[in-house]
């Protein structure tokens, strides 16, 4: 299983000299099969670059939405696949209590927010719904469940004959939470997690800014760590980075995280372009970072 | 050991910070969680009891009408909550864990999730002060 990371930052997209190297664009990330099945996991604006770099032989494509919070969503519609009549789309993504999934996509592709319908679109496109439950997409199967963050979020796990990938990109699993972490039980996400080859999970805040934004959905770096410990993973990258912190502020924050949290397995800070390849017990970070 | 659902989560981590006094049921009536309000009409704390079937419940608690006379389980309202998916009320006497009887207002809804999915109830309750 290959990974790789094509959007990092959270909340909205943060280009700038600042965040070069961890990258300004939101959450995309490429999960491709030993056998070619390629999936997609959110369609932030780091999903344009992606499209482009996709093989053209390529006959189907599957796009897994967490949720449809904007910085999710909003490189959706600048997704060259779904401009190929050629190519099958597999949207997956939950549905809201009242309203399905085509509809909640529809909201944003659509005028006034978006030019293209999504009933105009070219490709061969199919959506299906997702809360909990497993599927299986080629060589993958995807379990998805719903995790603790605002309005319907769904994280994923995604199983490979010899890896195990696990995306939670927008997760508060401390909320409500004294003494962090609860058993695994009442720990949301845990199920997903654990014992993951590769975690890649929600680390926007230090503890101070945590403290000021309880209940946004989002984690400490010390959070995500202290749950990535308690879910037994083999490995970490650090994901969804706030908008207002430069690659000096994501360097000091997984610094301080890991000196606090000191976890026994490897911790990366998840920049654009970064590549793992996991498999048989292996985790490759192709462009390994230390710890911190 | 299975992970609870996140509505269940959420629920159980909303009553544990409410004044309220809260008892949650999955959906197959077994008590999963009560808060520190509760544990004083129950009269144990819910560490000490720790989950119970819903046949368990029944037992420790001895629901009973102002005659001493036992409740049928079909009118408890955790049980219509979860049978029937919708809120009922009750006003009766249990016998808490510490063996005092007390008159007590219950007020149960159902737990319905995404996707329409049955995932418990949640009981409100109040001791009835004479």
């Amino acid at each position: 299983m290959k990974v790789t990371l094509w959007g990092t930052r959270g909340s909205i997209a943060a280009p700038g000299p600042e965040t070069a190297y961890y990258g300004g664009n939101t959450p995309c990330v490429a999960v491709e099969g030993n056998q070619g099945t390629t999936l997609v996991l959110d369609a932030g604006t780091g999903i344009r670059r992606l499209g482009g770099a996709l093989p053209c032989t390529l006959k189907r494509v599957d796009l897994l939405l967490t949720h449809l919070h904007m910085d999710h969503l909003q490189g959706l519609g600048f997704f060259a696949p779904l401009y190929n009549p050629a190519l099958e789309v597999h949207i997956w993504g939950p549905p809201s209590a009242q309203y399905d999934l085509r509809t909640r996509l529809i909201r944003y592709l659509s005028p006034p927010l978006f030019p293209v319908l999504l009933r105009d679109l070219p490709c061969k496109l199919s959506l299906h719904e997702v809360a909990d439950g497993d599927f299986t997409i080629g060589e993958f199967c995807v379990q998805s469940e719903l995790i603790c963050h605002p309005g319907p979020t769904v994280g994923y796990r995604i199983v490979s004959e010899n890896a195990v990938l696990t995306y939670l990109p927008d997760h508060e699993p401390a909320l409500g939470v004294p003494d962090f972490p609860a058993p695994p039980k009442w720990t949301s996400g845990y199920s997903l997690a654990h014992k993951a080859d590769l975690l890649i999970h929600d680390a926007q805040y230090s503890n101070a800014e945590y403290a000021t934004r309880i209940g946004w959905g989002h984690s400490s770096m010390e959070h995500a760590l202290r749950f990535a410990i308690h879910a037994k993973v083999r490995s970490f990258v650090a994901f969804h980075h706030d908008p207002a912190h430069s690659d000096k502020d994501v360097k000091k924050l997984l610094k301080d995280g890991v000196a606090a949290v000191k976890p026994s397995f490897p911790v990366v800070g998840g920049a654009e372009n970064k590549c793992f390849t996991l498999g048989n017990n292996s985790i490759n970070l192709l462009e390994q970072e230390e710890n911190g | 050991m299975a992970q609870m659902e996140i509505e269940v989560i959420l629920t159980r981590q909303l009553a544990s910070y409410l004044a309220t006094p809260i008892f949650v049921v999955d959906k197959d009536g077994r008590l999963i969680f009560y808060n520190e309000p509760a544990e004083s009409i129950l009269g144990r704390r819910f560490e000490e009891t720790a989950e119970m079937s819903g046949a368990e419940v029944i037992a420790a608690f001895s629901p009973m009408d102002s005659r001493g006379k036992k409740i049928d389980d079909a009118k408890i309202p955790l049980r219509i909550a979860l049978a029937e998916r919708r809120p009922a009320f009750l006003c009766f006497w249990i016998r808490g864990l510490d063996g005092v009887k007390r008159q007590i207002d219950v007020t149960a809804f159902p737990l319905i999730g995404q996707a329409n999915a049955l995932l418990g109830a949640v009981a409100l309750f109040w001791e009835v002060q004479e």
